[in-house]
């Protein structure tokens, strides 16, 4: 009777000590979550002093000389690549989740999910040197110039393609992010096309609508919020993608207004800098950049969850 | 019967639009893939494994010091990683099951695994590298398991959850202890689910190079001081492929190769394990 108290005292302590290791790791992810929060505000405290919030977004100038920093040119360019990336990823992701879902017969529809999967397998410095390498070169010699003789040659909206076309460029950064987020929005939009219920696409067939119109009125109203949540989380996986924009961006901080002009972006300029800063106000100004990165991705990718969760409890 | 036609006609157009976003996507894919083996593969010999870098400029030399580098950073940061994101999962999973501050530390790790990877590079180096004085290759190795950590608490927890219930309840019912049930009773029964974590998390952080940049940094000659910085794969990459010279570029392309081929192989076998599974037992 004795022996077998001390057993289960035995038991019990080791399962105590089970609980206890588990819990501690598993509040690692929100101690890091808030550590890595503290200690971005406590390095880019001195810039924040100096610059303030407002004037350090809204202040181009970039000058260790004068030991200036103002964050706009990466702001604008990581804004302008996400959104440009998202405009281009969107549409064609969109189309393949519907291909998959609706379209594509049932045998190759496992090959082709898992075949456009594979894209965010490819790590993001391939992406970049492939982007450096191949499609720098295509864009400058041939779709750059093209588009500068077309949609160029127009009225204000020309300007947008204004300079000399090297394909290092705001806009092959953009094209190169947007392949990289087509899985993400792809297989978000696949799974809220799926969660349709069948009768209800059976029901529309019935009264004789055509196959488009069965996907135009049925199943993108039904699963939209899900759609909309699978774009932001593209916009969220774009804005701090890093190696495969920093080949083809150059790095430069200046706001040009043409998407044939080098630029920079939050993620590419920390990659580039963060090992030259030389100064200790140069060093906060990179970190303000960072928290600003982190808390603008983190806000977004909260809210991409919020509403693929909401979609996938409605269905 | 002339509005029929039209509508049916605009819903081929749709279709074969859809159709085309479906085949630009697979062409990406094949583009960057056929890319990589005409430039990567081609230039894979027996020198870029074996030997040491050169100075810039001078013909030959290879990558010996950044594979063993990738080798050692990669490994610790899969000793660190992995034990917490397994037994933070199960924490979720089990112990914490229906609790709610389980429930939004599940959700905080879903966020955490698309934290950018630059930032987590930027909190190391003010965490690690700053006190400690200098660049080194544990800080790389800190970086990437933290990356690693919440996808293998999230897949863990997934798999975890995917072994039914009454396993668990039958086992109680025989008077054995939480503990025992879950290293003897429910890891053994999601141990393939727990393999497929474990191999995507090493995926996910193999190619890994914005948090290398200021953590491991580099090195040019063959180090295995933890201590010091440390040439990785990735960082090597992105360097040979800036630099001006054609040689280094070639050199660029096969490490690349490989270093994909590693990853799209790992990724595959991780889906091929769970398809076995997890379709075999329902």
């Amino acid at each position: 009777m004795k022996k077998e108290g001390t057993k289960s005292n035995s038991f019990e302590l080791k399962n105590k000590i089970t609980l206890f290791v588990t819990m501690f790791a598993a509040y690692f992810v929100p101690v890091l979550i808030l550590s890595i929060l503290v200690s971005l505000s406590f390095e880019s405290a001195d810039a924040f002093n100096k610059f303030g919030f407002f004037r350090f977004i809204t202040t181009s100038t970039w000058d260790p000389v004068k030991q200036i920093f103002g964050g706009a040119a990466p702001i604008y360019g990581t804004v302008v690549t996400t959104v440009l990336s998202l405009i281009f990823a969107a549409p064609v992701s969109i189309g393949i989740a519907i291909f998959i879902t609706q379209i594509c017969p049932k045998k190759i529809k496992g090959i082709i999910s898992g075949a456009i999967e594979l894209l965010a397998s490819i790590p993001s410095i391939i992406y970049g040197m492939w982007g450096l390498f191949v499609l720098a070169p295509i864009m400058s010699n041939y779709i750059e110039p093209f588009l500068q003789k077309t949609i160029g040659k127009l009225p204000l909206v020309g300007i947008i393609f204004k300079g000399t076309p090297i394909g290092i460029d705001l806009l092959t950064a953009s094209l190169i992010l947007s392949i990289m987020i087509i899985p993400f929005i792809t297989s978000v939009a696949r799974d809220s096309f799926e969660l349709v219920p069948d009768n209800l696409i059976e029901s529309a067939y019935g009264i004789g609508s055509t196959k488009w119109e069965v996907i135009k009125n049925i199943v993108l109203p039904y699963s939209k919020t899900g759609m909309y949540g699978g774009m932001i989380l593209g916009i969220g996986r774009a804005i701090g993608e890093t190696m495969a924009v920093a080949f083809v961006l150059g790095n430069k901080h200046e706001i040009v207004l043409s998407l044939l002009g080098a630029s920079s972006t939050i993620p590419v300029t920390l990659a580039n800098e963060f090992t030259e800063a030389d100064s200790k106000i140069y060093m906060s100004s990179l970190f303000y950049l960072a928290l600003i990165l982190f808390v603008s991705s983190f806000v977004i990718l909260a809210i991409a969850k919020y509403m693929i969760l909401r979609t996938n409890k409605n269905g | 019967m002339d509005n029929l036609k039209k509508r049916e006609l605009v819903s081929k157009i749709f279709i074969f639009i859809s159709t085309f976003t479906a085949i630009l996507g697979l062409f990406w894919l094949v583009f960057i893939l056929s890319d990589l083996l005409i430039k990567g593969a081609a230039s894979i010999n027996w020198s870029l494994f074996v030997d040491d870098f050169v100075p810039p400029g001078l013909p030959g030399g290879g990558m010996k010091p950044a594979f063993i580098g990738q080798l050692i950073i990669v490994s610790i940061a899969v000793l660190i990683g992995i034990p917490i994101g397994l037994l933070g999962g199960t924490y979720i999973a089990e112990y914490g099951r229906n609790s709610k501050s389980a429930k939004f530390i599940s959700m905080l790790s879903d966020l955490a695994t698309s934290i950018p990877s630059i930032v987590v590079g930027t909190f190391v180096y003010a965490v690690v590298v700053k006190p400690m004085g200098h660049f080194s290759a544990l800080a790389g190795s800190f970086a990437l398991a933290i990356i690693m950590i919440p996808v293998m608490l999230k897949t863990t927890e997934n798999m975890l959850k995917l072994v039914p219930w009454n396993l668990r309840e039958a086992a109680f019912a025989l008077g054995t202890p939480y503990y025992k049930v879950i290293f003897q009773i429910v890891y053994k029964s999601a141990l393939t689910g727990l393999l497929t974590g474990t191999i995507l998390s090493i995926a996910r952080i193999a190619g890994e190079t914005a948090p290398l940049l200021f953590t491991s940094l580099n090195n040019s000659f063959l180090s295995c001081n933890l201590t010091q910085p440390m040439a990785s794969l990735t960082v090597t990459i992105y360097r040979y492929a800036m630099g001006p010279y054609d040689n280094w570029h070639t050199m660029a392309w096969a490490a690349s190769f490989v270093i994909t081929a590693f990853i799209l192989i790992l990724t595959i076998i991780s889906r091929i394990l769970v398809k076995w599974r997890y379709s075999k037992n329902g």
